[in-house]
């Protein structure tokens, strides 16, 4: 058995605390009143636009009504309205910087479920010694999920503005979200997104189950029901990801849609969740625990995760090179937008999430040593926490984005969190599955 | 210098593994084992240098990289500027998205092309080459040690049969 030490508890209450308050900061440095937005406007106004990201605040509302698209009611002046559309997207830093963390780490262990279930469904021989850590991992979906249920119930109840589609106002003179009510509501978003937590949680409830029920078992009944809703699991998964995907991160941008937009977000959250199981794989045997892991399946990891960043770049470059072609002005705002105001971060993680695995990567030695895959699992962590970063800040904060403290103190918070939580479930069950029928191949597993 | 050489057949895979271990710890020198397909780990327990094949791929892929680049550079670029998307920017750098798909293809065809001409002169295979398998039926089910003889048949002929093979003969080795 597994028992949670001290210092590592410590650690992620700190990293919770530590974020906790930069989150608060951040939420106490954004305007509270319209009054107050309207003075940093006054202040700032007159310094122009198009300047980079050092510029007001002020500006990114200007931005920000172009980038949207919303600007249809606003005059040069600055009336009521659109005062407090300023002062709307002035209040969404610090919540999008909590949106993106949140998001971000519940798809960590999201992508860990899928990669659970496809070995589940394979029959995989290699993989049983690694089970407990992942699902350990799982662990974190139900309630990284509800939180980041929760945020967009707020966002439902106009407490914040990062889903411009879900203000009546905005609606009103906008035909294009008009044309996409019948889908884009509050009810039905929220319906939506709880019937997909629940799927997902409901399959790792039974999994679970099955799987500690299978260790004390004298047959492999357990482990062919598990095989059985693995399965099931991976159609509706495969559903509910891409329409959760349209639904949590490209409706923050209702103008604009990819249709292969679900698999781009499923090969972020893929890789991510890979690279956490090398990680926590790596950090477990280093402690002296999960004796049975071996370099080869360290070696198998490092495979996934040189393979699926590839993946992840052809995606990326599916979406981008087909809309940068086409240069349609309603499809290239996305990539221009990012491009002007977000170019550090954004060729920036290309670099973190695809030259950099590829070139640490690509030698089968490396993958053999766990300081390189530690190395390369760390960039890539952070090169894909910058990919939802770019998913969803441009439309929520425009030119005014800073890795700041909301944004240090989201990801700590929720890095806390997932350490926590996850490291907790494994001291409930032993971190070898030994009733698993596969288990002697995976043991034995040598390339 | 003695050009007797044994032959033990195997029908096995696994008691070819077993057998190639145990004549390496008796230490006698294989000379060649002939196998109807790639048995795994077979390089490893026949004590065989690691490939260098994969630096090999890597180098031509950068090779077809580069030419990729020079070529399109040439033809879009310089020698008929192109406007690619309605942007007539006529830079590299700028046009770069639409030249991926090209800069990809050519990396992948270099490595693969050369890395298999690579393999034939490595291995000494060329079109018409006479077959130097000593035995037809390693091509069908059959796997073949080839062992050199310093006088020591008798020795040999017993570790070979103890080892699983399932017929051992001496064959003199015309040079």
């Amino acid at each position: 058995m597994y028992t949670f030490p001290n210092k590592l508890r410590n650690l992620a209450i700190v990293f919770m605390a530590v974020g906790f308050m930069g989150l608060v900061y951040g939420f106490l440095a954004a305007p509270n009143t319209i009054e107050e937005a309207k003075a940093i406007v006054a202040a700032n106004h007159g310094e122009g636009h198009g300047s980079s990201h050092e510029s007001s605040d002020a500006e990114t509302s200007h931005e920000e009504s172009t980038t949207h698209a919303v600007e249809a009611s606003h005059g040069e002046s600055h009336d009521a309205e659109h005062d407090e559309h300023v002062f709307h997207q002035l209040s969404n830093k610090p919540w999008a910087a909590l949106y993106v963390a949140a998001f971000f780490f519940f798809m960590i262990s999201l992508g860990v479920l899928a990669f659970y279930a496809i070995q589940r469904a394979a029959q995989a021989g290699w993989s049983p010694v690694l089970y407990r850590v992942m699902e350990g991992i799982t662990a974190y979906l139900l309630p990284g999920g509800i939180i980041v249920i929760a945020i967009l119930a707020l966002s439902g109840m106009h407490l914040n503005h990062l889903f411009i589609w879900m203000d009546p106002e905005v609606v009103a003179h906008d035909k294009l979200i008009a044309g996409k009510v019948g889908f884009l509501n509050v009810p039905f978003f929220l319906i939506r997104a709880v019937i997909f937590l629940s799927g997902w949680t409901l399959y790792r409830y039974f999994s679970r189950k099955f799987s500690l029920a299978q260790d004390e078992a004298n047959d492999i009944s357990n482990h062919k029901k598990n095989f059985r809703i693995s399965a099931a699991f991976l159609v509706f998964y495969i559903v509910t990801e891409s329409i959760m995907s349209w639904d949590w991160v490209m409706s923050i941008d209702p103008h604009w849609f990819s249709t292969l937009f679900g698999w781009y977000v499923f090969a972020s959250m893929f890789v991510s969740g890979i690279t956490a199981i090398a990680l926590i794989t790596i950090y477990l045997k280093s402690k002296g625990y999960l004796e049975f892991v071996n370099d080869s399946h360290i070696h198998d990891l490092g495979k996934f995760m040189f393979g699926i960043s590839v993946f992840w770049t052809y995606l990326w470059f599916s979406q981008f090179m087909l809309i940068w072609y086409s240069n349609i002005p309603e499809e290239v705002t996305y990539f221009i937008t990012r491009i002007e105001d977000y170019n550090l971060p954004f060729f920036g993680m290309l670099i973190m999430n695809f030259i950099f695995p590829l070139l640490i990567l690509m030698n089968s030695d490396y993958k053999r040593i766990n300081y390189f895959i530690v190395m390369a699992g760390i960039v890539i962590i952070l090169g894909h926490y910058m990919d939802v970063f770019n998913m969803i800040m441009p439309s929520a904060v425009g030119d005014q984005w800073f890795i700041g403290a909301a944004e240090i103190g989201g990801f700590l918070f929720f890095l806390g969190l997932f350490i926590f939580i996850v490291f907790k479930e494994m001291t409930k069950a032993p971190l070898l599955a030994k009733g698993d029928p596969y288990m002697g191949e995976s043991e034995r597993f040598h390339y | 210098m003695s050009n007797k050489v044994v032959h033990a057949l195997y029908d096995d895979d696994d008691v070819l593994l077993n057998a190639v271990k145990m004549i390496r710890s008796e230490k006698h020198h294989i000379e060649e084992v002939y196998t109807p397909f790639p048995v795994h780990g077979l390089d490893k327990a026949m004590g065989l240098e690691e490939t260098r094949i994969a630096i090999m791929a890597f180098i031509y892929g950068c090779i077809g990289l580069c030419v990729a680049v020079a070529m399109m550079n040439f033809i879009m670029i310089e020698d008929w500027p192109q406007n690619i998307g309605g942007k007539p920017s006529f830079s590299y750098l700028e046009n770069m998205p639409a030249f991926v798909p090209i800069m990809f293809e050519m990396t992948v065809f270099f490595a693969a092309h050369l890395m298999v001409i690579t393999f034939y002169m490595r291995s000494k295979l060329w079109p018409f080459k006479k077959a130097e398998n000593p035995n037809p039926l390693t091509t069908d089910d059959k796997f073949l040690v080839e062992i050199e003889i310093h006088d020591n048949e008798k020795e040999l002929e017993q570790l070979l049969n103890k080892s699983g093979a399932i017929d051992v003969s001496i064959i003199e080795k015309p040079e």
